[in-house]
Order: C-alpha cells, then sequence, then structure tokens
C-alpha cells in the first residue's frame, strides 16, 4: 500500500532496497509499530535508514508524503483522527503560498531577513507568515511549518511523528554538510598506501613462512618474522592563512588538526602562504618573515611523490594572482602567483584543491580569480561528499 | 515467546531506543548501535542481558580481528608440538579447534546476548564476511567436517563509532539506531540512576555547567556522560559548595581532556 513511498525514498536518494522493504512489511505485519503514527515513522526508520547523515533526508521525504496522504480505513483509527485534526494547525489558518515562497529561502536571506524583522517587530506574533513568532509559516520563530529558518528560544517538541520529522534536527548530518574534525580524520584515513618495502625491523609473525620453513625443517619448528607493512602516502599541506581565509578558520583548524593528528602518514609537511604561492611560503600561519622559506626549495627538496594539498579560497585581487612583482611580507617577485600554482601542477602529478568557500554567485570581479585558479586545478568543497572525492583523486594515477 | 526491554535498573533507555531493541528482537535482526562516544551504547547490551535475564558473550574487535576469529580457531602450531613430542590425542583435530564468540553464541543452549563492539575497528571488509553467518546463523568448519548451528538464535547487538564506513550488504541486514546525546531531563535521570542521593541544588548547577560547556563554539572535544558522573563524583567528594560551581566551575580538567578546550572555556568565563 506504500510501495510508492518505497519508490519516492529512492528518488530523493535513500538506498533503500527490496529486502529491507520486505522488513518493514514484516514488522507492519507483526504490529511493531504499535499502531501509532509516532511508531510506525522509527519503525521506517530503524529498519530503511541506516546511517544518521540519511536521517535528514528520510525527514524531508517522510514530510513530503505523508503530509497530504489520504489514509484509507486499513489505517488504525487513531491515525486517521490525529490527521483530521493534526494539533498543529488549531491557531487558524495561514498563507501555502507564503509557506512555499519561504521555504525557498537560502540562509543568508534568512538571516538578513531576521535582522530587519527584529528591527521592525515591536510585539507579540503567533501564527502568521511575516513575523517572528510561534507557528505559522514565516521562516523565524518556534514550531513553525518551515523547514530552514531560524528558531527564536523555547523547547523543541519532539512527541508526535510530524514533529519529529519536522524539526529535521539530523539537517547537520547531512553528507553535503561542512565538515568537523573527526570527520576530517576519517576521510583523511583514505589515504593509505600499503608497502611491505619499508625499512622496518621484522616484527610480524609470518605463517606461511614459518610453515614452509618448517617442513624444509623436517618437521622441527622454526618461526620466521617479516616486516610489517606501512603506509608510505606522504602528505605536503599548503594552506592560505589570514584576510578572506578568516572566515573559515574554523572549518580550516578542525581540517588542520585531522591532517596533523593523522599518525599514518609516512611524512606530513605543511606550508602556509597569504592569498597565493609566490616566491616564499611560510612555516608558520602568522607567516614571519623568520618562518619564511623559498618555494623553490620546497619544489627541489620535497619530491614529486608527496600528494600536495592545496587549501585556499581562491578569491583575490585579479593583480594579486596575475601580476608579478607583487609585494608581500617583504618579499618582491617578478614571477606571477599563477605561475607558481602552475610549477606546483607540474611538479606533483597529486595534488587536489580544497576549497572552504564556493565559487562567488555574484561571479564578476571576486569570481576572476576563482575562475582563472579553476581552470588549471581540480577544485573541490569542505563537504564529506567531496573530500572524499578529493582524497580518491590523490590515491589514484592520472 | 514475547520479549520486550523496558530499559534495567542502571541504564535509562530513550524511548526511541527501547522500540529499536524490540523491533530487532522481533526481526531477529542485528541491532547496529551508533553515537557520540560515551552515550552509553556499550552498557546497551549489558542492560539488555541483564532487563532479559540472559548471558552476555561480548566480542571486542581490533583493527587485527577477523572475521574468522568469531567463529573458531585452528591452533596448528600447539598440533604441531604436541607432534613432535608425540603427545596424545594429535589425532583428534578437534581438541584444536576452539570455538571464538560468534562459535561461542551459536552453541550456547540457551539464547544469549552477543554484543561485538566497535565493528568499525577492524578491516573494512570485516562486516562482509561475516553476512552469512549472522544470516544462517551457523558456520562450517572443513578440518572437522562439523557444522555448528545456533540452537538459540542470539540477540545480535553491534555497535559502531562511525570511523569508517560499514558495507551496504552489512547495513541491509540491520536494524539501525543512532544514539542522540541526552538533554538536560534524561542527564538528570541518568545521574540519579548512578547515585543514590544527589542534593537537587548541587545536580541543577552541575547540569547547567555542564550543557553551557558543550554548547561552547570552539570546544574541540565535548565533555559526554561519563565525563559529567565522573565530575560529580570529584564534586561531591571534593565537598564543593554549589553556589561555586557555576562560577568557577572545580575540577574542569575532569570534563575537558584537552588544554586547548580549558583555555577556551576560560576565556568565556570572563565574558559570562
Amino acid at each position: 500500500m506504500f510501495t510508492s513511498f518505497f519508490y519516492l525514498l529512492r528518488a530523493r536518494g535513500l538506498k533503500v532496497s527490496l529486502n529491507e522493504w520486505m522488513s518493514l512489511i514484516e514488522a507492519l505485519d507483526k504490529g511493531l509499530h504499535g499502531s501509532s503514527f509516532t511508531g510506525f515513522y522509527y519503525l521506517c526508520r530503524g529498519i530503511l535508514v541506516k546511517s544518521e547523515a540519511d536521517f535528514d533526508k528520510f525527514d524531508g521525504a517522510f514530510l513530503e508524503y505523508f503530509k497530504d496522504m489520504e489514509f484509507t480505513d486499513e489505517l488504525p483509527q487513531e491515525l486517521l483522527d490525529w490527521l483530521e485534526n493534526p494539533n498543529r494547525h488549531t491557531d487558524g489558518q495561514y498563507d501555502e503560498a507564503a509557506l512555499l515562497r519561504n521555504a525557498g529561502l537560502a540562509e543568508q536571506e534568512i538571516q538578513r531577513m531576521f535582522l530587519e524583522r527584529l528591527e521592525e517587530q515591536k510585539e507579540q506574533h503567533n501564527g502568521g507568515a511575516y513575523w517572528i513568532g510561534t507557528r505559522g509559516a514565516s521562516p523565524f520563530g518556534n514550531n513553525g511549518d518551515i523547514s530552514k529558518g531560524i528558531r527564536v528560544g523555547g523547547e523543541s517538541k519532539r512527541r508526535s511523528a510530524f514533529q519529529v520529522a519536522g524539526e529535521r534536527k539530523f539537517r547537520d548530518f547531512r553528507q553535503d554538510n561542512t565538515l568537523d574534525t573527526r570527520q576530517f580524520q576519517v576521510a583523511f584515513r583514505r589515504l593509505r598506501q600499503f608497502s611491505a618495502r619499508s625499512d622496518a625491523a621484522k616484527t610480524e609473525f609470518d605463517i606461511d613462512g614459518t610453515i614452509r620453513e618448517t617442513c624444509d625443517n623436517a618437521g622441527n619448528l622454526k618461526v620466521v618474522y617479516d616486516k610489517p607493512r606501512k603506509n608510505t602516502v606522504k602528505v605536503l599541506l599548503l594552506m592560505d592563512s589570514g584576510g578572506s581565509m578568516d572566515y573559515y578558520s574554523r572549518m580550516c583548524s578542525a581540517l588542520f588538526q585531522a591532517v596533523s593528528k593523522s599518525n599514518h602518514f609516512k611524512d606530513l609537511q605543511v606550508f602556509y602562504f597569504h592569498n597565493c604561492i609566490y616566491s616564499k611560503i611560510f612555516k608558520d600561519p602568522q607567516m614571519r618573515p623568520a618562518s619564511a622559506i623559498q618555494t623553490d626549495w620546497i619544489l627541489q627538496n620535497i619530491s614529486s611523490e608527496y600528494k600536495v594539498i592545496i587549501v585556499g579560497d581562491a578569491q583575490m585581487d585579479p593583480s594579486e594572482l596575475m601580476e608579478g612583482s607583487y609585494y608581500s611580507y617583504g618579499a618582491r617577485d617578478s614571477v606571477p602567483g599563477i605561475e607558481w600554482l602552475r610549477r606546483f601542477k607540474e611538479k606533483y602529478p597529486h595534488i587536489v584543491w580544497l576549497n572552504p568557500s564556493e565559487r562567488p554567485y555574484w561571479g564578476g570581479w571576486w569570481a576572476k580569480t576563482y575562475d582563472i585558479i579553476h581552470k588549471d586545478f581540480e577544485m573541490y568543497r569542505l563537504t564529506l561528499d567531496d573530500l572524499h572525492t578529493a582524497l580518491k583523486k590523490l590515491m589514484v594515477n592520472r | 515467546m514475547e520479549q520486550t526491554f523496558q530499559g534495567s535498573k542502571d541504564y535509562v533507555a530513550s524511548q526511541e531506543l527501547m522500540r529499536s531493541v524490540n523491533i530487532s528482537i522481533a526481526l531477529q535482526k542485528p541491532l547496529l548501535i551508533k553515537g557520540e562516544p560515551g552515550t552509553g551504547k556499550t552498557m546497551l547490551a549489558e542492560a539488555i542481558s541483564q532487563a532479559l535475564g540472559k548471558k552476555l558473550i561480548i566480542w571486542n574487535i581490533k583493527s587485527t580481528t577477523k572475521a574468522q576469529d568469531g567463529l573458531y580457531v585452528y591452533d596448528v602450531v600447539q598440533r604441531l608440538y604436541d607432534s613432535q613430542f608425540g603427545n596424545e590425542g594429535v589425532d583428534d583435530i578437534g581438541k584444536y579447534v576452539k570455538l571464538g564468540k560468534l562459535g561461542e553464541a551459536f552453541s550456547s543452549e540457551e539464547q544469549v546476548i552477543l554484543l561485538i563492539d566497535e565493528i568499525d575497528k577492524a578491516d573494512l571488509e570485516f562486516p562482509n564476511d561475516l553476512l552469512w553467518e549472522l544470516d544462517k546463523m551457523e558456520f562450517y568448519i572443513p578440518e572437522t567436517k562439523e557444522t555448528v548451528k545456533a540452537k538459540q538464535r542470539p540477540i545480535v547487538i553491534v555497535t559502531s563509532n562511525a570511523e569508517k564506513e560499514l558495507p551496504d550488504a552489512f547495513l541491509r541486514r540491520c536494524i539501525f539506531h543512532y544514539i542522540e546525546f541526552p538533554d538536560e531531563e534524561q542527564m538528570e535521570e541518568i545521574i540519579k540512576v548512578h547515585f543514590d542521593h544527589v542534593e537537587e541544588h548541587l545536580l541543577q548547577q552541575v547540569l547547567e555547567t555542564f550543557y553551557w560547556i558543550r554548547g561552547l563554539y570552539n570546544i574541540q572535544k565535548k565533555p559526554s556522560t561519563s565525563e559529567v558522573i565522573d565530575w560529580i563524583h570529584a564534586l561531591v567528594l571534593g565537598g564543593v559548595d554549589p553556589d561555586k560551581i557555576r562560577e568557577t566551575v572545580p575540577f574542569a580538567g575532569v570534563l575537558l581532556k584537552k588544554n586547548e578546550d580549558v583555555d577556551t572555556m576560560k576565556r568565556y568565563m570572563k565574558n559570562r
């Protein structure tokens, strides 16, 4: 009876299989939902969804499907009652169109409007589509129907299925969201390439060798040890620091923490630059002249087997990228930044650019340097999906 | 036989968690538990075993654990040694086959709870190697030509810290539950389970401060349930005046394990 729900879930990107669907039907047969809609919600979620990263997608699809559902009498009576009288709407009707319009707003837009509204609003409002208040379709306030927006104080409710799903509180776990240290760490574990050729001591028990040697030794036990397999991946991390990057400092620090804590790399080198790489590059993020070293030194001394990760927003004044003699931190330079970047690209076959920011959507002047760099470098956002693609890219030979 | 789990004396389970446990028992599928560290994933299995009065078998997974270890181990080296000294019973292979935790759970006369703890620690392919065994609840030992088949299907609980993605084929066979961090109300309940009597005023101050710290923007390692319990122990033993807790946050080292976090907290305390 819900087969279309199954297809909706799949259409919304949840990998629900027929097996799981059959389990759900079996569970419903056994009455495991306890004849309640909330029970039904948790039952569906427990059986069909296998990662908290997908909870939000599920909540979205669940709301979409059951919001306007005409229930037949096959379903329990209390569910029917509940749907006829969902107690959220008792405060009167409001404008559906406003709900839809507000649902389409971007986050920044919502923030801007929120601040404006705070200025304007002088009294309490409940149930409308414009002011900050409870219920209603405005993107601000509490208990509203809109799926995104700013919640103003108050307790979250978690009793009924619609409210649980409507809260969409697993939004943060979505894979297209940006990341924390732990998620970075998990991601960086993918940078692995095992090899036993390392110059380590023989410490690992070699079963096959032992059997072979024992047989050769006429059955008298002879134990053989072997070298442990070790990760041979070396990483060179180049981070943009300061300026327009300050806005992303928290995310970048999480990334940095994750990389520096990943003790499975054979070697890790970290350097900092401002805006773009020039003839000098810095060992500390404050970029004190004392910590400067020649970029040429890196190109000559750090071998091409290093996997290079550049982190930066790729947004600067076009002259900072394209023209030579850019004066930066005491480093007078005749080679333009883009040329330095290309030198890195030439030297290191495994190189990716991680960008904490998106291409500026207003385009034009600010997107100019982004577009130029993007032509030479594969750019990846700092989201779980993008990061995985980027790291995969680092591991394969082009 | 109707078995339901309603939480236990020492373990406070949320409605949703109890639901998931009961669903997994009824459908005879493994229950996969994920959640922040310190939300009591491992303790859940103990609580279920207590509540249902069943024996608990714990299989701790390490990075070197192989699926085979859980089924049985054939001790070739021991047999080889024994044969060299002409010991008795070398002919009997069965003597050298030792059942692992999974084998133990299968061969038990009564239904048991099997906890596969931190499955994500093992190799990426590990869960896939257990698909058949968990589905059919049986495995074959070629050395002795024996099949070990579950006499009573064990209730299987699997925990994961999300260090690795688990394979889809494995996930499809599980019931999934994500333990959320308890809210203040639940936390109060949990604390009351661990302490016979905590002064109400102290408890309020502790919870307020604890959630304030968890809510701070820059905290890298958020304190969890086990830390707040240790903290209350420390506060009670230290005889700290409850009114001072919010202002001075004594024994902050119990809550925050990183120097940076303690500094962050102090910075925020000044501005509070």
